[in-house]
């Protein structure tokens, strides 16, 4: 039996309190945030413990666990404080806002031997899963590209009365919603090795970007990144991986998992060559109990289970863990920094690669302009 | 209530097995005169309970009921509230207070007492839950709403954290200010019978996912077959195709086998299939024995 403590009782710590309360492992949930509005309510109605003070929680409430879901600015302190006081930790994505100190907790976290995790439910959506199994069987040969995508309908007109519309406190379209994405493409095709192209475009916010695009560079593949989160066209948030391979597609999301076999693919037990789908409905496995979606349930039973030390055999020691989210973290870091980059204009000199770059660039554009007439001239004699 | 009840989720994009179908039906049913079509099929059809979602444009099919009263003499409404992304995408904009104060029809209550900086009463949260459901209700003016629902994602969420009570507040408002059942949706039906024991809403109408694969069914087939045979409480069925994976008459001849549900709620876009669920209901899942 476990003892917890929900920190940041907003949407998600609201739900990951409701469905924790009712595990059969946990003992007991205390509750931590600095709205006495929420603490009061909510500790009269269910007889929750409250805390307003989360050093003091630490303190004196005796925990095995946390699950932190306050604003991204506040993850870091709270972090390195859980674990200093040897707590187990669940953190809400993404982990920090800096990529050191993502590595940082990361570390201390792995001398410490505590366990962590962070709340990238999508790693616990049967049809992400299924992609992944997929792509480990190689059933769809080398991943030569991904598109990874996510709408919907977020910010939806000029205003930022939260912490979401503020990117220094870990909101905006990148941290909120292209962490997602970029997440499975982490899961998927390990980390980057260059990004490029990035573009951080606001359609409504003052403070802070609603879309993010941008192409990631693996040793062997390609992904573009697109996203954009005030596209009220899409009802809820909405999550999309199209993966290119040399032997198939792979096209996935929460609902399912579309795969494109070639003739050539080897397939694994249940597909066949040419088109297969695979519905969320028919591979997820049932959950103790339902707030809002299998994943959420599923995501903290695997940390309450590997906070008790009951992970099934076979079951992954670790998933999601503050190492691979530190890569995911350092990822939109560099994102950031690429934004800032000068682009490549279209009018004025051509660049082109190679030693001729050093010409000057009117004799090259004369020196193209005239191959291409020698070319039209020869076409028209052959014709 | 009637032994098939009409829903609404295909006319808002809901598939739980496909985006594009979802998109599909959004984009089919952007125009009212579409919903206005299919709910009339099956108001012809014999089904004459549409359980549906406080959604802003259930407002429209309301008004065309309302204006239409000889046309939709026996129409009867279950509305199901709230409808939950409309919150939650406020929540991200205005915050958790900023909500309340957003959707409250009279905020002077909950600001005095926010200005104030007070603690809050237990009179006071019985307040803003009967505020959110007559702002919910006002759509409804004038029609017949005999059961009236808590939507899934608030009745298990306020399941999980064990805020018991606001099911007992609900029950009694939906009773005394419109003479009307209160219902409950859940995905945790053994789990929700117990509470709502514990708060004395006694032989409650309660809506789950109940379908012979097991799908959405928090605590097992098992689980719910013995609360299905052993407690006081009517039931409705929805998922009962688990979104298409069982034929229809398979289906319907599996929740034949528990006389304590009462309705199927299931949704439909043409006559056709309107007409086949209906029919297959008829062959196997005729008036319960009690």
């Amino acid at each position: 039996m476990v003892r917890l403590a929900v920190v940041g009782i907003g949407k998600m710590g609201l739900s990951h309190l409701s469905i924790l309360r009712q595990h059969p492992d946990v003992q007991s949930v205390a509750m931590c945030d600095s709205s006495g509005f929420v603490l009061d309510v909510l500790g009269k109605y269910t007889g929750l413990t409250s805390y307003r003070d989360y050093d003091r929680m630490l303190r004196e409430e005796p925990l095995d666990g946390v699950v932190i879901a306050t604003p991204t600015k506040a993850h870091f302190p709270m972090v390195r404080s859980a674990i200093e006081h040897g707590v187990n930790v669940f953190c809400e994505k993404p982990l920090t806002l800096s990529a050191n100190q993502s590595m940082e907790l990361a570390e201390l976290a792995r001398r410490s031997g505590l366990r962590t995790q962070v709340g990238y439910h999508n790693r616990f959506v049967a049809a992400f899963a299924e992609a992944k199994r997929l792509l480990e069987l190689g059933a769809i040969g080398e991943v030569k590209h991904a598109l990874a995508e996510a709408y919907g309908p977020v910010v939806l007109r000029a205003k930022a009365s939260t912490w979401r519309g503020r990117r220094a406190e870990g909101g905006g379209a990148l941290y909120d919603y292209a962490a997602h994405p970029l997440d499975l493409l982490t899961w998927y095709l390990g980390e980057p090795s260059a990004v490029s192209g990035t573009v951080l475009g606001n359609i409504f916010s003052v403070e802070t970007e609603d879309e993010v695009y941008a192409t990631l560079h693996y040793p062997k593949a390609s992904a573009q990144l697109s996203v954009n989160w005030s596209d009220e066209s899409y009802r809820k948030m909405s999550t999309k991986i199209t993966l290119t391979g040399t032997l198939g597609r792979i096209t996935v999301d929460r609902q399912e998992c579309q795969v494109y076999l070639r003739e050539q693919a080897i397939c694994p037990s249940g597909y066949q060559h040419g088109w297969n789908v695979r519905y969320t409905t028919d591979l997820t496995d049932q959950v103790w109990f339902y707030v809002r979606g299998e994943e959420y349930s599923a995501e903290l039973d695997y940390f309450v289970r590997s906070v008790a030390g009951n992970l099934r055999a076979g079951e992954p020691a670790e998933r999601n863990s503050f190492t691979s989210a530190a890569v995911t973290d350092r990822v939109i870091e560099r994102l950031v920094g690429d934004a800032a980059l000068p682009t490549t204009p279209v009018s004025g000199p051509v660049a082109l690669p190679g030693p001729r770059r050093q010409q000057e660039p009117a004799s090259r554009v004369r020196q193209l302009r005239s191959r291409m007439q020698d070319r039209w001239q020869r076409r028209r004699q052959t014709a | 209530m009637d032994r098939l009840l009409f829903g609404d989720n295909q006319f808002f994009g809901v598939n739980h097995m496909s985006e594009e179908r979802a998109r599909a039906q959004a984009m089919r049913f952007q125009n009212l005169d579409a919903v206005m079509n299919v709910l009339d099929t099956a108001y012809d059809e014999g089904i004459r309970t549409f359980m549906c979602t406080t959604h802003d444009r259930i407002a429209e099919v309301a008004q065309r009921v309302r204006k239409d009263s000889d046309r939709y003499a026996d129409f009867v409404f279950y509305p199901c509230m709230p409808y939950a992304h409309k919150y939650a995408n406020a929540v991200t904009d205005y915050g958790m207070l900023g909500v309340l104060k957003k959707f409250l029809p009279d905020e002077s209550l909950l600001s005095a007492t926010l200005r104030g900086g007070k603690a809050f009463a237990r009179k006071d949260i019985e307040s803003v839950i009967t505020m959110l459901v007559d702002a919910e209700m006002s759509m409804f003016e004038g029609l017949r709403t005999p059961v009236v629902f808590l939507q899934n994602v608030v009745v298990d969420l306020l399941l999980g954290l064990g805020f018991d009570e606001a099911f007992a507040v609900f029950a009694r408002h939906v009773e005394q200010r419109y003479g009307a059942e209160p219902g409950f949706i859940t995905m945790n039906l053994p789990r929700l019978l117990d509470t709502l024991d514990r708060v004395g809403v006694a032989n409650p109408i309660v809506c789950s996912s109940i379908n012979k694969l097991g799908f959405r069914m928090c605590g097992g087939v098992e689980a719910y077959r013995t609360v299905l045979e052993e407690r006081e409480f009517r039931a409705i069925a929805m998922s009962v195709y688990a979104s298409g994976a069982i034929p229809p008459r398979e289906a319907f001849e599996w929740i034949s086998g528990f006389p304590r549900i009462q309705s199927v709620v299931f949704g439909a876009s043409s006559g056709a299939n309107i007409r086949g669920t209906r029919d297959v209901a008829s062959a196997t899942f005729t008036s319960p024995a009690a």
